[in-house]
């Protein structure tokens, strides 16, 4: 499923100016950097409540599909400024971690 | 010029996870035994015990770095000092002002609680306070220095409540006074992660909870005199 898809879905509101043709592989929850930086995969959607810029660099260097913030957690300006520049695509949404996996883990099943 | 040895990271019974006999008296009895001069009485998100420390510490001739492990919203452990008492005041009404009201659970963290000078118990804080602050490691670092305070990044080496493994990495973008490391890393093997820190001071210390912890490692400072400015200077420049 590509990320368009998962927008026009679940509804998510988009922060940052990226490609939002990416197929997602499978998704990743963590909170810890060092964690998604070590066993994330290419094309992962990565379900997280740290906003720090350096989620970008991350989700860069792991090619991941896109990031979604739950729990209305919105990412500073420097983020999103950083994340127009390398092309990643950052999402929100005011529901928690839980909840965001699966409803991302049922529509990636049921394709 | 001068060598001190220094432990700028210590815990007190404050800490929940500080040892009961980890008394401002004792500590300070402890550094003396091992000849440290210097020591950092840091417990987390909390500085009531640095006074008493500090009029401990004057003395039994062992300078004492007053200041505390703010714990940020992202988790992160860094050291904060500051040089005068109201600038302790201000930074710790800062910190009680974004600590979540957490009740704290004695029997399931441990106990937070106030000593004198005769070690009798003259206080206890309600709210647990390893949590992390609702203010982001920027944030944290903005306050301190404008408080005149030094802000000093917590064993960034760890896999647990360190800059690293909360953020993968050390931001390129973070203007620290100095990173410090645990006396499980090297000094080589952080450079080796994070060539570039080191253009900064990286100091190690104990993060001591018990008492025979205490300036278990330490650092040398060649100073020219014992004072909260001439450790800033230290601490700005660069390792040797």
């Amino acid at each position: 499923m590509k990320v368009s898809e998962l927008i026009e879905k679940l509804q998510y509101n988009v922060f940052s100016k990226a490609d939002t043709d990416k197929e997602i592989t499978a998704g990743y929850a963590s909170d810890l950097l060092s964690d998604v930086m070590g066993n994330s995969s290419e094309g992962n959607i990565w379900v997280t409540m740290q906003t720090h810029k350096n989620v970008v660099a991350v989700a860069a260097l792991k090619e991941l599909s896109a990031v979604i913030f739950t729990n209305s957690n919105v990412p500073s300006e420097e983020s999103i400024e950083a994340a127009n520049e390398e092309n990643v695509l950052l999402l929100g949404t005011s529901k928690g971690t839980f909840e965001v996996c699966g409803e991302i883990y049922n529509l990636l099943e049921s394709k | 010029m001068k060598n001190y040895k220094a432990d700028f990271h210590i815990h007190t019974v404050l800490s929940p996870c500080g040892s009961l006999d980890m008394s401002p008296v004792n500590i300070i009895q402890a550094a003396k035994k091992k000849h440290i001069n210097i020591i950092g009485i840091t417990d987390h998100n909390a500085t009531q015990h640095t006074q008493v420390a500090k009029k401990i510490g004057d003395r039994e001739g062992v300078f004492v770095m007053c200041g505390c492990e703010v714990c940020t919203k992202e988790d992160i452990h860094c050291l904060a000092f500051f040089e005068k008492p109201d600038e302790i005041t201000a930074f710790q009404a800062y910190i009680d002002k974004y600590l979540p009201p957490i009740p704290n659970d004695p029997d399931k963290f441990g106990y937070q609680v106030i000593v004198d000078e005769d070690e009798e118990i003259v206080d206890e804080l309600p709210y647990y306070l390893l949590s992390g602050i609702d203010q982001s490691m920027d944030e944290v670092q903005a306050e301190v220095k404008s408080l005149n305070g030094i802000f000093i990044p917590a064993h960034i080496d760890r896999p647990t409540f360190s800059v690293t493994s909360q953020l993968g990495f050390v931001p390129l973008d973070l203007k620290p006074d100095a990173f410090e490391i645990s006396k499980f890393c090297s000094f080589q093997k952080i450079l080796k992660l994070y060539p570039y820190i080191s253009s900064y001071r990286i100091t190690q210390d104990s993060d001591a909870h018990f008492i025979d912890d205490v300036g278990c490692v330490c650092n040398v400072l060649e100073l020219e005199e014992l004072s909260f400015k001439s450790i800033r200077e230290y601490l700005c420049t660069k390792n040797d």
